[in-house]
């Protein structure tokens, strides 16, 4: 069989924030980029960030970039590289300003300037005083950011192939990355795309788990791409549990709930933060609000006739600040909780909600994996960034409000970064005949499938087994036997069969192929955690409560293959400035 | 509960027929996409899009008993059965309850939807008033399903000529921000029989926006602001 192929400077797997904000670096230089994305480019999982973007501009209260790197540091439990963290926080205010400039509509406050609400783990003067450093508009920021982002690409040209999923790398021999293969979910066609660069910017996988904050689309599919390629996954045990997800939904109430003046309270109208976090309270770290809500549960004090949920309440706040600062929040808690936050309580669980781990790169956004002369080798020709990206800025666990100023940074990191190395690239390397014959295997194997089970069956499975064995809190025994059973599920996932075998907009077919994406976002989640023997922010171990830096302050690589481990140091020193040397995280 | 949906796979069906699904929900299928999730379930090949599935992707869109609106944000428990499901009116069918939109999205692209001010940016943000940022409430938070526009006759009958409820939404929403200096490009570009002037306000567009947005007072005040200008 034959494929088509076509010629591009870059392919950008991936249209949300990072995907596109590297897409308008480009075009905006005029590099020919073709960014390919499963969904029209608004309706990427960006589109649903609430609580606003990390910027110490100083608007509300004084601020710096060095306490946002403080802060950033600790609420890592110290995972997280000091130079990439110093690097984003540096440059916060200019791609934040940046944003403004493109037209982004930041509520404001009554001197003009870009309104900023306070969010969790968010200090002044390293651990001092609560900062306000989260710039928003309303509590729909991830709204208005992206459709910001996809505004400028169409004024810069940008070329876009909507509705086409990325299926494999195509690499040759010395695993230089020379394109990737692409299905057209309107035709079912493969298509070869080359390119001298690829930058994956596919998001989270945060579908692995039965109760998730994320959208359907967010199935890892760069991930999957990257571990079928031999390129090793970073610290993929640690996922983040949102505190506040709507009991029984999934969906996200946004941290900036407890910014403007929310909290939490158990059955006993206790309001229990206090007794876990004496000075943050609602507004400590997500990882340890939401291991203090499960201990309350898991004790008995949790809320309504099961006693399986914690209140978030917001009722005393004045009516006009919930309709001014969370219209998207009421209208979330009416519709999928059956309560309007003006009078009443919202029934809350934690949530899993990111995915802090993913594709290993440097700051740059260039994917480096451990090769010959050591564990940092760029890879030629491949990029990552975004949540499917592990730079690592969130470390063990991720700071509210970070996560969007990780996609405007390194977006615009690894534009520059591709246009630098487009320089001393100028030419496509030849497409190796067999480049292709993976992705067409995969597909046909799904087409000639006979009694295999359904994607749905194997799925729901793989989704309640990552919840069981694999939550807020961790047991050995449970980690061991989820290694089993997800070794056992991802097996299972590639004789999955499909019974509508249509080629015109087959979405059996590519619930498929993200099935066993999931797979390898699950495998390497649970492995990586089942070895991890210590607590550090979002790994919370039943066994090895406590934070082990003589042995575990390093960062994980889980190989696909074999499925082997492997460790490599974190970068304790800054660009400029002092190292933060691990202390007890409180706060 | 009973479900007659529009199918149409032009893989292998001549034209499009009406497939009747009778399916027990389990008590988490709260809203109209989860129920059709759990058709999927048992028929891989039925298609629609979806990917929030809370109401901000604008994914879902589809014709919900002879109206517009968003699957994931439409409670099951309140709609009459058979729920009877059609892609969204108007435009070509890709398959089953999936549109294809390009006319749609090319409106959208025609109205410049992007900020346009010539000066050179300051070192820090563009200062805007509590007040001018307030014009924009109610008009940026359009998520483009275009449940509006594939309601209303005019952009029916002239899809490729009147840019219909969304896209001139967000003309407004450009034409509102204090910050954006192309005006009269702006109104020079909807000046015209059809662009603008095919809205003849019967508000389809209001009734249907899932999102309680209201194009046809937007769509007045681009047409108050060219009275403005000839005056």
């Amino acid at each position: 069989m034959t494929i088509t192929k076509r010629k591009f400077d870059v392919v950008i797997v991936g249209a949300g924030g990072s995907g596109m904000r590297a897409a308008l670096q480009l075009s905006e230089a005029g590099v020919k980029v073709a960014v390919l994305s499963k969904v029209f480019p608004t309706r990427s999982h960006t589109v649903a960030a609430q609580g606003g973007i990390a910027a110490s501009l100083g608007n509300v209260t004084e601020d710096n970039w060095h306490w946002h790197m403080y802060d950033t540091v600790k609420g890592s439990d110290y995972l997280g590289d000091q130079d990439a963290i110093e690097f984003m926080c540096r440059q916060a205010n200019e791609v934040v300003y940046e944003l403004e400039h493109f037209g982004m509509p930041f509520d404001r406050l009554e001197n003009g300037k870009i309104y900023q609400r306070p969010f969790g783990g968010q200090s002044q003067n390293f651990g001092g005083a609560q900062a306000t450093r989260s710039c928003a508009a309303a509590d729909r920021t991830g709204h208005a950011l992206l459709h910001t982002l996809y505004q400028r690409n169409v004024r810069a040209n940008t070329q876009f192939f909507n509705e086409w999923m990325g299926l494999d790398l195509i690499h040759d021999e010395q695993g230089d990355v020379l394109g990737v293969t692409a299905l057209e979910i309107e035709t079912g066609e493969v298509v070869a795309l080359q390119a001298r660069a690829v930058l994956l910017a596919t998001g989270g996988g945060g579908r692995v788990f039965q109760a998730s904050t994320n959208a359907f689309i967010n199935t890892g599919d760069g991930l999957g791409m990257a571990a079928r390629s031999g390129i090793p996954l970073e610290d993929m045990e640690f996922w983040q549990f949102h505190p506040t997800g709507v009991y029984g939904a999934g969906v996200l109430i946004s941290e900036a709930v407890r910014g403007e003046g929310g909290y939490l309270l158990n059955k006993d109208g206790e309001r229990f933060m206090e007794r876990y976090a004496p000075n943050a309270r609602d507004l400590a770290s997500r990882d340890v609000v939401s291991r203090a809500m499960t201990t309350e549960i898991k004790e008995g004090r949790g809320c309504g006739i099961n006693a399986d949920h914690i209140l978030l309440k917001l009722n005393h706040l004045d009516a006009n600040v919930i309709n001014m600062r969370l219209p998207g929040i009421r209208e979330i808690a009416i519709k999928f909780a059956q309560v309007d936050p003006i009078n009443e309580p919202i029934p809350v669980v934690p949530t899993a909600h990111y995915m802090m781990g993913g594709i290993p790169t440097n700051l740059h956004g260039q994917v480096v994996v451990p090769y010959k002369t050591g564990p940092e080798e760029v890879v030629q020709g491949l990029y990552a960034a975004g949540e499917c990206a592990c730079v690592s800025v969130h470390g063990a666990n991720r700071l509210g409000t970070n996560s969007l100023l990780d996609i405007l940074v390194f977006g615009r990191a690894v534009g520059s970064q591709i246009i630098e190395d487009l320089r001393n690239n100028p030419h496509h390397k030849p497409f190796p005949t067999s480049s292709t014959d993976k992705s067409l295997a995969r597909l046909a194997r799904l087409d000639s499938q006979k009694d295999g089970e359904s994607v749905a069956q194997v799925g729901d499975v793989l989704r309640k087994t990552m919840q069981a064995h694999c939550g807020v809190f961790r047991f050995a025994d449970m980690l061991k036997e989820g290694v089993t059973k997800i070794s056992k599920i991802a097996e299972r996932a590639e004789h999955t069969e499909i019974r509508d075998k249509s080629r015109v907009f087959n979405t059996a077919r590519v619930e498929a192929l993200e099935l066993t994406n999931l797979a390898e976002v699950a495998l390497a989640t649970m492995v990586s955690a089942e070895a991890r023997n210590e607590s550090r922010g979002a790994h919370a171990r039943d066994d090895f409560s406590i934070r082990d830096d003589n042995k575990w302050l390093k960062h994980t690589l889980y190989f696909s293959e074999e499925r082997r481990l492997d460790y490599k140091p974190v970068r304790l020193k800054p660009l400029t400035v002092e190292s933060f040397s691990p202390k007890a995280r409180t706060y | 509960m009973r479900f007659s949906i529009y199918r149409y796979d032009p893989d292998k069906d001549q034209k499009p027929y009406m497939q009747d699904y009778d399916i027990v929900l389990e008590p988490t299928d709260k809203m109209l996409l989860d129920a059709l999730i759990r058709i999927k379930v048992f028929d891989d090949s039925l298609s629609l899009r979806r990917s929030c599935r809370e109401g901000v992707c604008g994914s879902d869109g589809m014709n919900i008993n002879g109206r517009n609106g968003l699957a994931c944000i439409t409670p099951v428990a309140g709609l009459k059965e058979p729920v009877e499901l059609r892609p969204l009116p108007g435009l070509p069918v890709i398959r089953d309850l999936i549109v294809d939109m390009t006319q749609f999205f090319k409106q959208y692209h025609s109205i410049k939807p992007y900020l346009i001010n010539n000066d050179p940016p300051p070192e820090t943000e563009r200062l805007q008033s509590p007040e001018e940022r307030a014009e924009l409430d109610g008009v940026y938070e359009c998520v483009l399903c275009a449940c509006c526009s594939t309601a209303c006759p005019s952009f029916w009958w002239n899809p490729d000529k009147f840019v219909g409820p969304a896209a001139l939404l967000q003309a407004y929403r450009f034409l509102a921000d204090s910050r954006d200096q192309a005006t009269a490009e702006r109104l020079d570009n909807l000046e015209d029989p059809y662009r603008l002037f095919r809205c003849h306000s019967i508000m389809n567009c209001v009734d249907t926006c899932p999102k309680g947005l209201n194009p046809t007072k937007a769509i007045n005040k681009i047409k108050g602001m060219m009275v403005k200008r000839t005056v």
